[in-house]
């Protein structure tokens, strides 16, 4: 993770001196830099995998108003993060390091000639970041499917980025962080165990019993009105992690490929997992149950593919899937309404996953950390990982509950009785997803 | 015998469904629909105001003896209205039914229900 250390002074360094850096700065690597841009087109292809995975899994009469809410969040975060989310996630230290900022940093003007020390231009790396922040508030639909006002939403996503996702960005992946420089080499986050998952997660279930269940919930069965979407949807999101997780290196070099092929592994290993329990408790392996595996191995392997070997991989892939099928289990038991379970897999897949990479660590990145503080063990880290899990949950739930009541009185955010019951479709769109209903 | 078919809103199965099976009629068959009332329904597409001339609806066919037709049509009025009733609340048929056959045991009329 020396890059990001690297590419903190670099920024520092280029904001001071713009012009210096045309004439002396790094060189662009085309190779890295090109792999760079295909990751942020890969990790722009999860957000319509994911408008496809959960708009299969709703009813017929809410399709388009939950695919709605992830293409939302392609619009709404497009823009806010290229006008002031960028600074504000890896900007350097203000407010005492609660968040980043840099004037230079709004609109991006500060990084017109900025090449990277890693040969890669800075545009392609902030428009790398930005697709995270674009698929982390998309993430939390999930949790509140089929009863939220699109306004609401549109509220709601704007605020969460501002007030969520760009401090905990902040304090993980900047150079300057909380938890970048807590112990020998800092928390371990390599592609958004704490930022991504844990966060939209633990959002999503704060979300979830702030606002309640559907009407009808549990009694009537919501059953997911094209399944076929849903099976696409988790393999465009498996594509594009490729991009999440290998791209995180920001380099075309070992790691890469290394991010890469244990990404591979644990996203195997959690479908696998996964309908072996249903093959083994149900009798039928399902296909939702497929790609539920599939997104389970894919979200504990995204805090652990820079350090964790395919051993590693396989073992926290199926200790996911084993993890979430439970949790899930244990939502029907409760009866909290997380609709399409973004808090029983993201958030369960990335506490498991941040926790437990813990053990799977490989052996130069100990050597690393114990030259830098001797004696630096698996305890220690544990720890730190620790710290960061429970910062991040208690961060992230508290400022939801705030940016939900806020919402809830200012704009409305739960919808009418009577509107959820006609479907988001038709009564926030004005549309139908399916021609077959309407014979016009 | 009567066979009971009404057209009703979309967003009004469930409820119509549930206060069916609190008055233990529970037998039914649903369809979705297309179809044209007095109601119009005006659709923006791209800014354009369209039309449609069918407009989707559920439609549930009940088959059921003399005795329960007036709970049933009762109970589906009740529920499928909107407050104090709109265009566009739909309709009830009731026709007499000559027969009906429970196909597995080859059982005939009243009892076959």
């Amino acid at each position: 993770m020396t890059w990001k250390r690297c590419l903190g002074l670099a920024a520092l360094w280029s904001l001071a001196q713009p012009l210096l850096a045309q004439g002396t700065g790094p060189v662009v690597d085309s190779g890295s830099t090109a792999w760079m841009l295909t990751s942020t087109t890969l990790v722009l292809l999860m957000v319509p995998g994911l408008a496809l995975f959960y708009g299969g899994l709703v009813r017929t009469k809410n399709v388009l108003g939950t695919m709605m809410h992830s293409y939302a969040a392609m619009a709404v975060v497009g823009v806010l993060w290229a006008v002031v989310g960028y600074g504000l996630s890896f900007g350097p230290n203000a407010l005492g390091g609660l968040i980043g900022w840099s004037k230079g940093l709004v609109l991006l003007r500060s990084i017109d000639h900025t090449i990277l020390p890693a040969g890669v231009p800075e545009y392609a790396f902030a428009m790398f970041q930005g697709k995270f922040a674009i698929i982390t508030p998309a993430l939390i639909a999930g949790a509140v499917a089929e009863r939220i006002s699109f306004r609401g939403w549109l509220a709601f996503i704007t605020l969460w980025v501002l007030f969520v996702y760009c401090p905990l960005c902040h304090w993980v992946w900047a150079p300057d962080g909380y938890f970048f420089n807590l112990g020998a080499k800092g928390a371990i986050d390599f592609a958004g165990g704490t930022v991504v998952h844990i966060s939209s997660g633990v959002a999503g279930l704060a979300l979830a019993l702030f606002l309640g269940a559907r009407h009808g919930y549990p009694k009537t069965a919501m059953a997911p009105n094209n399944l076929t979407f849903t099976l696409l949807g988790a393999g465009l999101l498996w594509v594009g992690w490729f991009g999440f997780n290998a791209g995180s290196s920001i380099a075309s070099n070992l790691e890469t490929a290394r991010a890469l092929t244990v990404t591979q592994v644990a996203a195997a290993t959690g479908a696998l997992t996964w309908i072996l329990i249903e093959t083994v408790r149900h009798d039928k392996p399902t296909s939702l149950g497929m790609a539920s595996g599939i997104l389970a191995g894919l979200v504990v392997i995204t805090p652990a593919a820079g350090v964790v070997q395919v051993g590693g991989a396989i073992v926290l892939g199926a200790i996911a899937a084993c993890v979430c099928y439970s949790m899930i289990m244990l939502k029907n038991k409760l009866g909290y309404d997380d609709s399409l379970d973004a808090f029983g897999i993201h958030g369960t897949g990335g506490i498991v996953g941040a926790l437990g990479l813990t053990f799977f660590i490989r052996g130069s990145w100990w050597a690393e950390a114990g030259a830098k503080v001797p004696g630096w063990g698996l305890w220690d880290q544990l720890k730190i990982q620790g710290v960061a899990v429970l910062c991040t949950i208690l961060f992230s739930v508290v400022m939801t509950l705030l940016i939900a009541v806020l919402v809830e009185k200012l704009i409305g955010f739960r919808i009418s009785e009577a509107a959820e019951k006609t479907g988001l479709d038709h009564e926030l769109h004005g549309e139908r997803a399916y021609g077959l209903n309407n014979l016009n | 015998m009567k066979l009971i078919t009404a057209i009703i809103p979309e967003e009004k199965l469930d409820e119509v469904r549930e206060a069916l099976i609190e008055a233990e009629i529970e037998r039914i068959t649903v369809l979705r629909v297309s179809g044209h009332g007095r109601q119009q329904e005006i659709v923006v597409q791209r800014g354009k105001k369209v039309v449609p001339n069918l407009i989707p609806k559920v439609q549930i066919t009940i088959a059921c003896n003399d005795a329960f037709e007036d709970i049933t049509v009762d109970t589906i009025i009740r529920t499928a209205r909107h407050g104090a009733g709109e265009v566009g609340d739909g309709k009830i048929f009731v026709q007499d039914l000559k027969d009906c056959i429970r196909i597995r045991t080859g059982e005939r009329g009243g009892q076959a229900i």
